[in-house]
């Protein structure tokens, strides 16, 4: 335990009883939320803005977190979203040409409680050979409690199987990003915000596509309302399970052969629209070196990944052969390298695909950024095949 | 894709000797690639002059060439041997230098054997700067701006364009040889006219200034699917000005956001891709503007690197494997991360297979970039003590000669561990009292600190301590503020562990001493904090349960469990050291190359772990150098990457004593670093196996040694010890002049000097006590120096009943030159039965009296019939390995295994010894092995920019060796002396002055030059001899006589420097010739032409000049050599090798 930075003692404790003592970071007081390990060694800003992380207590495998500070264009989003922080070693001052702020002072702002001077190590370990449990953090006041009692109040938590939270932080209005100034609007798409990042619709409108962005609880008619060349659907937390309004949307998109593209929580949603089903991953994939293999071309890619939960592949078909679905034959593209997770889904009698990782990196490698194009072949074939049908 | 299936032997080139710039990395990478080929089926070939590697032990390859890298001699061994492929890219500059010869001199077409790795177009593009300033521009990044200039000319006019300050990079070149910081037009002209000579190509390249830029590097790996990965990021701490090898660099980077990093990652990949190297890896260094972000890509290697070693260390991912594995056509997919995954390959349900239950042990494939949980920092080791003369500013041109890594789970802690691991005194962060800085110190240290110098980082400390604060210290170095808010970190620490202490009794909480230990605080630091004693330190630590853990190199950060034991400590709560069955043995590593302690100790200890492994031990090796083979994750069945200090040592004791049954400590492989800790070890109650510390003792201590010889009635040259100039004289009076001075306790020669005369005594003895600071009183030690004696070095082996003899090697220089800078040849060429008897018996009779079991080295002077005991050492010492590639016997090993107990008797018995003979008493007819010394004069400038003195002298200064092996003695020697660049001439003038002394036996060699065709320059007094033996010299001018009055006459050092001379042979007299001989030394040095300091080198350069024009010298195995050297008898035996 480190106390050396004149920070009140804290206290984690995790839902099977493992306790780990530090010192506050962020906000002072308590936090449940469900504890999650991430690899990125960069990015911290970025991860800590990711509304997938809603409500998950996330903790840095990186023990230097903070060395660059804060700034107004690596938010991901409006705000912070994690319930909690976990880090070893916090920058005692940021150092970097565009830093705007502290880190700590940021998530004190946010109301972040965290803990800081753990063995993240030890936890990451836990977590890993235990899976994803509930965990809460302590400090100040809070952490004075005998410890059954802060167990008794994280045992409490919801857990996150379950979980409907896309609509919790989703945008409450609608809003437009178009390309930039002067650049033509080739296609127009709505991407449902289920907890998107901004960098998703930068990329999609650098590519002359212009981004209506609706809130989680649009209607199938307030899509149709927008008369768009595509749909998109963002990633966001939660257990996919629940989400039946959105995967009732997406059916009615599929019955319009309306071109999608879904990335994350999108593709999960892909996967049952389809009849496949999800499942909770022990621990998750949470970070930015994980090696994906795009079927089509053979070819790894190194991409980032939230996700705790996956689309699951029928029992004894053999995910390099497509599946019978009751919108035609579905295709695993890709697998991820390390334990064959099915990482995206593509529509072979259907103009849909989806990935299960983020090309939108931020934070990560750009290697998949290529599938932004490929959404923009999708919508451009589609729109030659529908002009052409309009004449003949 | 699977294995090309067109390649069934491969030719790997090495990279010869350990130079600065060039060193044991490659030896790791080049090990670890023939050993991938082998397993892939392939028959490899491999060529390197460097017997001081594992990569040339008879077992690495099918056929070892150990034979100069020289296009010719490489060319033949292509004719011998038809590789279908050559592999050039694991051996640093001088592989892909031989290679792109091979190539534009049409050998590698004509016996159709392409490169495979990175191929001749993609070499060109990486290190021709204006193909690569294209590369960047159409990779969308910016290279500086900048000029290529030919001439001297061009140069200064580019200059005036670009603005002063300009960097100067002459065209490959490695490790940046010959380039610096030109401020105005007299630097300008003497480092690019230097430059244009470095430069094969006769091209430099004058660059915009980014000096005090952030710099980056990252590691990136492709393969013929185009799949890339980028293995590791690395940032300098010190910015941009200074050579990344003699930087501290930190891995990953530490002050970039993912934007920025994501920004180098893309370039980087354009990059290599642009370039187009085909497979494997290459390393990209980039400059960042900390003001704006404004990145610069400085260059790229499209080869292994020093970098990707470290890189390899830092993360576990093993780059130089996985190079040969792509280069075989493997793609990365198929490759698997050996930290995660099961031995054996690729697992049932690998990718493809359907989801269903996990397999119980998953391949993960090399496609993906490791990931760091913790810090790693490599601080660079310097030798600039050896070199006096030597500028020891740190500029873009490399000057350390090794390196020490260090992991913690915080900035804090690997670094101060790192610091702690270069071995040097005040390397380290100190807080002593009496040296703490006033403000106005503080400024003055800040100043200082501006020059980047070895030990800069304890100045920047010692000035914020002082009061400076991080604006400032980054203002005036440029080091990023969150590095130096880290330093100021821990003076707060120090500062509050002093004060705790002063107010509660003396009294340290364990709050604060667990928080100053998670900050790397050594105990000896926190000893000099709080005034005690560092044992009571550690016994108060111990006492209060505060012991570091010890964490795993994994890849992944914990994501997956990781299979490999590959540890660093850290003051942490969870430790990850496995329990074991099997005894285990801990060998302690030699720390960071130095000059004198080098590869040839890693190769030692290397062996032993391997043979112990294989006969019931769990071997723990203990080191911390990156470029090693001993600290590649396999060699040992575990690995701590520690500081060699007694604190961290014992720690990794106790953590293994936790862990299962300990067999005991080997400290005698690694060099002086571990025999250093093998009375403390044994006082701490570990056992030391193998020669007693108290055995060690008796070889060590001067006293007890004279004892030993006395009981043993052997003799020694005649000797006293000083105290005062006065003592001095009057020992020298007594054995007479000259004598051989050095301080006592010395390492490598360090400070050793042979005095003539009363004046250089006094002056040596008054300067000897400023070597040894802090001491009261340090005695120096005068020797009777047998100036006409021929030094003779002995490995050998001793159980306590047998003596086995590795081999007697005769040194070719005469006693005075360190035994590490002279040649020697084996078996001694000069030296009769009757003398080998006596060497052997004396031998036998040292290892007896002082107690060896295991190894022990003898230098001997053999003087008018008699001979004496220079010094022994009872430990490996650096010709170990070339004795066992002299004589085919794996004399390491069987180390290692007397050490553990077994007999010689049995050795022999098991045929790791040969059952009757030994290389004490070699066959009629075995080959002539010769070992040169390779010396690095040339990398070092004095601050006037002249080069330094290339004399050779009792102090050690050679960084590596290179083996001359063939059947005859001359051929043996010429080999020897053969490399890129310098090697003896067969013709042209040679350039003679020698000193009075050694005038007599110049007259025969010289003759015989003139008989071969040689032109014949000399001073007149040597001309004068040579005239009177009738041999036509031609007279020149004394450096020293200057041009004349009209300045126009041409001295010797202007005929040198015109490139009219072929060779030059200088014996050094008296003091006033000294001047001449250091200009015309200098001079040759820079030309890189060969030169003959001793008489005795003269003899044997003339019988290599002979071999040489005989006919193209042969090329032979290791393999052959030791076939029909034949020890072990197999020819006799019918045994089907033989």
């Amino acid at each position: 335990m480190t106390t050396a930075r004149g920070h009140e003692p804290a206290i984690l404790v995790l839902e099977d009883g493992r306790t780990f003592h530090g010192a506050a970071y962020g906000a002072v007081g308590r936090t449940v939320g469900e504890a999650v390990f991430s690899t990125g060694m960069t990015g911290y800003q970025e991860t800590l803005t990711d509304p997938s992380y809603h409500r998950q207590v996330v903790v840095m495998t990186a023990p230097h977190i903070g060395n660059t500070g804060v700034n107004s264009a690596d938010m991901e989003s409006r705000r912070i979203w994690v319930a909690g922080y976990v880090v070893r070693d916090p920058a005692i001052r940021p150092s970097n040409w565009r830093s705007q702020g502290d880190l700590e002072q940021a998530l004190r702002e946010a109301g972040v409680v965290g803990i800081s001077g753990v063995d993240t190590r030890a936890l990451t370990r836990h977590l890993r050979d235990r899976g994803a449990m509930r965990v809460g953090i302590f400090s100040g006041d809070a952490a004075r409690a005998p410890v059954d009692e802060l167990l008794g109040a994280v045992t409490s938590a919801p857990v996150m199987v379950g979980s409907a939270l896309a609509a919790e932080v989703s945008t409450k209005e609608p809003y437009v990003v178009s390309p930039p100034e002067g650049a033509p609007v080739r296609f127009t798409v709505a991407a449902l915000d289920l907890g998107i990042k901004e960098t998703t619709p930068a990329l999609l409108a650098a590519r002359g596509v212009r981004v209506h962005v609706l809130p989680a609880t649009s209607s199938f008619e307030d899509v149709a309302a927008l008369r768009p060349d595509g749909v998109f659907f963002s990633n966001g937390p939660g257990d996919p399970a629940t989400a039946d309004h959105e995967v009732e949307l997406l059916r009615r998109v599929l019955d319009e052969r309306i071109p999608f593209f879904g990335i994350c929580f999108g593709n999960q949603l892909l996967g049952r629209a389809l009849g496949l089903g999800t499942y909770k991953l022990p621990f998750g994939h949470r970070g930015l070196n994980q090696p994906v293999l795009d079927r089509s071309t053979g070819k790894v890619e190194v991409t980032s990944h939230n996700h705790g939960f996956a689309v699951g592949w029928p029992a004894g078909i053999p995910t390099d052969e497509p599946v019978e679905t009751s919108y035609g034959r579905v295709s695993c593209s890709h697998v991820a390298l390390n334990d064959d997770v099915v990482e995206g889904l593509r529509c072979e009698d259907a103009p849909a695909f989806s990935v299960q990782y983020h090309p939108e990196a931020a934070a990560g490698p750009h290697d998949a950024e290529y599938l932004f194009d490929r959404f923009v072949e999708l919508l451009t074939t589609h729109q030659q095949e529908r002009d052409h049908r309009a004449q003949a | 894709m699977p294995r090309r299936e067109d390649i069934r032997s491969v030719l790997v080139i090495g990279s010869g000797p350990i130079v600065i710039g060039q060193a044991a990395e490659f030896d790791y990478s080049g090990t670890q690639a023939c050993r991938v080929l082998r397993e892939e089926g392939v028959r490899v070939i491999l060529v390197n002059s460097n017997p001081a590697t594992i990569m040339t032990d008879p077992g690495v390859a099918d056929a070892t060439y150990v034979e100069p890298i020289t296009p010719e001699i490489v060319e033949a061994i292509i004719a011998k041997e038809r590789p279908d492929a050559v592999l050039a890219t694991l051996g640093g500059q001088t592989a892909l230098n031989t290679a792109i010869a091979l190539h534009e001199a049409g050998t590698l077409e004509r016996y159709g054997c392409p490169l495979i790795g990175a191929n001749v177009e993609a070499i060109q593009l990486g290190e021709d700067r204006q193909l690569f300033k294209g590369v960047v521009s159409r990779c969308g990044a910016e290279v500086a701006r900048s000029a290529i200039c030919h001439t001297l000319d061009e140069a200064l006019a580019a200059a005036q364009d670009l603005g002063y300050p300009v960097v100067v990079r002459p065209s490959f070149t490695m490790g940046g040889l010959g380039s610096g910081f030109a401020h105005d037009e007299a630097s300008l002209r003497r480092i690019a006219g230097a430059g244009l000579q470095d430069s094969p190509t006769t091209e430099v390249l004058l660059e915009e200034s980014i000096m005090g830029w952030k710099e980056y590097e990252l590691e990136v790996m492709r393969d013929r699917a185009d799949n890339v990965v980028v293995v590791c990021s690395i940032e300098n701490l010190d910015p941009m000005g200074v050579h990344t090898g003699d930087s501290i660099t930190v891995a990953p980077a530490m002050t970039l956001t993912d934007r920025e990093y994501q920004r180098l990652r893309d370039i980087g990949i354009a990059v290599i891709r642009e370039v187009g190297v085909d497979t494997g890896g290459c390393n990209i260094q980039f400059a960042v503007n900390p003001e704006d972000g404004r990145v610069i890509v400085i260059e790229m290697n499209p080869r292994v690197s020093r970098s990707s070693a470290l890189a390899s260390k830092a993360t576990g991912y093993p780059i130089a494997k996985i190079a040969a594995k792509m280069a075989l056509g493997y793609t990365l997919d198929e490759v698997p991360n050996d930290i995660t995954s099961a031995r054996g390959g690729r697992a049932a349900g690998g990718p493809g297979g359907t989801r269903g239950a996990e397999p119980p042990e998953r391949f993960y494939s090399a496609a993906f970039e490791p990931t760091l949980d913790y810090v790693v920092v490599k601080v660079p080791r310097f030798a600039f003590e050896k070199f006096p003369a030597a500028d020891p500013t740190l500029t873009t041109t490399m000057k350390s000669v090794g390196e020490a890594m260090s992991l913690g789970r915080n900035f804090t802690e690997a670094l101060q561990k790192a610091l702690r691991s270069v071995e040097r005194s005040n390397s380290s962060f100190h807080w002593r009292e009496e040296e703490a800085p006033t403000p106005g110190m503080a400024h003055a240290l800040l100043e200082q600190a501006g020059t980047p110098t070895d030990g800069r980082l304890v100045l920047v400390q010692q000035a914020l301590r002082g009061g400076c604060t991080v604006e400032e210290v980054h203002h005036g170095t440029g080091i990023d503020p969150w590095f130096l808010d880290q330093i100021a970190l821990l003076n707060d620490i120090a500062a509050r562990v002093q004060h705790e202490v002063r107010s509660d009794g003396g009294r340290l909480t364990p709050e604060l001493l667990r928080h100053a230990k998670r900050h790397g605080f050594s105990d000896a630091q926190l000893a000099e904090l709080t005034g005690m004693d560092e044992a009571v330190v550690r016994g108060v630590r111990h006492a209060l349960g505060v012991r570091p853990v010890y964490k795993t190199v994994d890849t992944c950060a914990g994501e997956f469990a990781a299979r490999t034991p590959y540890h660093y400590s850290s003051y942490d709560e969870e430790t990850e050291v496995a329990p074991r069955e099997r005894p285990a043995v801990i060998i302690l590593g030699s720390g960071p190359n130095r000059i004198g302690q080098g590869i040839e100790f890693d190769y030692s200890c290397v062996h032993a772990s391997l043979t112990l492994r294989e006969h019931g031990f769990d071997t723990v090796m203990v080191n911390c150098n990156p470029e090693t083979v001993s600290t590649d994750y396999d060699t040992s069945s575990r690995l701590y990457f520690e500081p060699l200090t007694l604190e961290d040592v014992l720690e990794v004791v106790h953590a293994e004593r936790q862990a299962g049954p300990l067999a005991g400590v080997i400290v005698q492989l690694g060099g002086q670093t571990p025999l250093g800790l093998a009375a403390a070890l044994k006082a701490e109650g570990v056992p030391v196996v193998g020669t007693s510390p108290e055995a060690i003792h008796l070889a060590e201590d001067r006293g007890a040694f004279g004892r030993v010889l006395a009981e043993t009635g052997l003799t020694a040259p005649r000797h006293g010890t000083a105290y005062s100039v006065e003592d001095a004289l009057e020992v020298a009076h007594e054995i007479g002049y000259p004598v051989l001075v050095r301080p006592s306790y010395v390492l490598g020669g360090r400070g050793m000097e042979i005095v003539y005369d009363d004046e250089s005594l006094a002056g040596y003895v008054g300067r000897a006590t400023q070597t040894t600071p802090g001491r009261a009183v340090h005695p120096v030690l005068v020797d009777r120096f047998l100036d006409t004696a021929v030094e003779i070095d002995v490995d050998a082996l001793y159980d306590g009943v047998d003596l086995y003899l590795g081999g007697i090697m005769e040194h070719i220089e005469e006693a005075g030159i360190h035994s590490g800078d002279s040649a020697c040849v084996l078996p001694p060429f000069t030296l009769g039965r009757t003398e080998l008897e006596e060497v052997r018996s004396a031998t036998r009779r040292l290892a007896e009296a002082i107690g060896v079991r295991g190894l022990i080295n003898v230098q001997f002077a053999l003087a008018q019939d008699v001979l004496y005991v220079l010094e022994a050492n009872p430990r490996a010492s650096r010709t170990v390995p070339f004795v066992a590639k002299a004589t085919g016997v794996a004399l390491a090993r069987a180390a290692a295994r007397v050490m553990m107990g077994t007999t010689i008797a049995q050795l022999r018995e098991e045929g790791v010894l040969p059952g009757e003979v030994d290389g004490g008493a070699m066959p009629d007819d075995a080959p002539f092995s010769v070992k040169e010394a390779i010396l690095p004069f040339r990398r070092f400038r004095t601050q006037t920019g002249e080069a330094v003195d290339s004399i050779l002298g009792p102090e050690m200064r050679s960084t590596g060796e290179v083996m001359g092996i063939d059947a005859s003695f001359g051929a043996a020697f010429a080999k020897s002396q053969l490399r890129a660049g310098s090697s003896l001439p067969t013709g042209g003038t040679v350039f003679v002055s020698v000193a009075n002394r050694d005038k007599r036996s110049m007259i025969f060699p010289v003759k015989r030059l003139v008989d071969l065709g040689f032109r014949v320059l000399a001073t007149a007094g040597t001309a004068d001899v040579l005239r009177r033996n009738g041999i036509q010299a031609e007279v020149v001018r004394k450096h020293s006589s200057g041009r004349g009055s009209d300045g126009t006459a041409r001295t010797i050092v202007d005929r040198i420097t015109a490139g009219e001379v072929d060779m030059v042979i200088n014996t050094p007299s008296g003091r006033d010739a000294r001047a001449d001989g250091y200009a015309i030394r200098a001079a040759t040095t820079s030309l890189d032409k060969p030169i003959i300091t001793t008489v005795q080198q003269l003899a044997v350069a003339v019988l290599g000049i002979e071999a040489m024009r005989a006919g193209p010298l042969g090329v032979a195995t290791l393999q052959e050599h030791a076939a029909a050297l034949d020890l072990f008898g197999r020819r006799a035996a019918g045994h089907p090798e033989a």
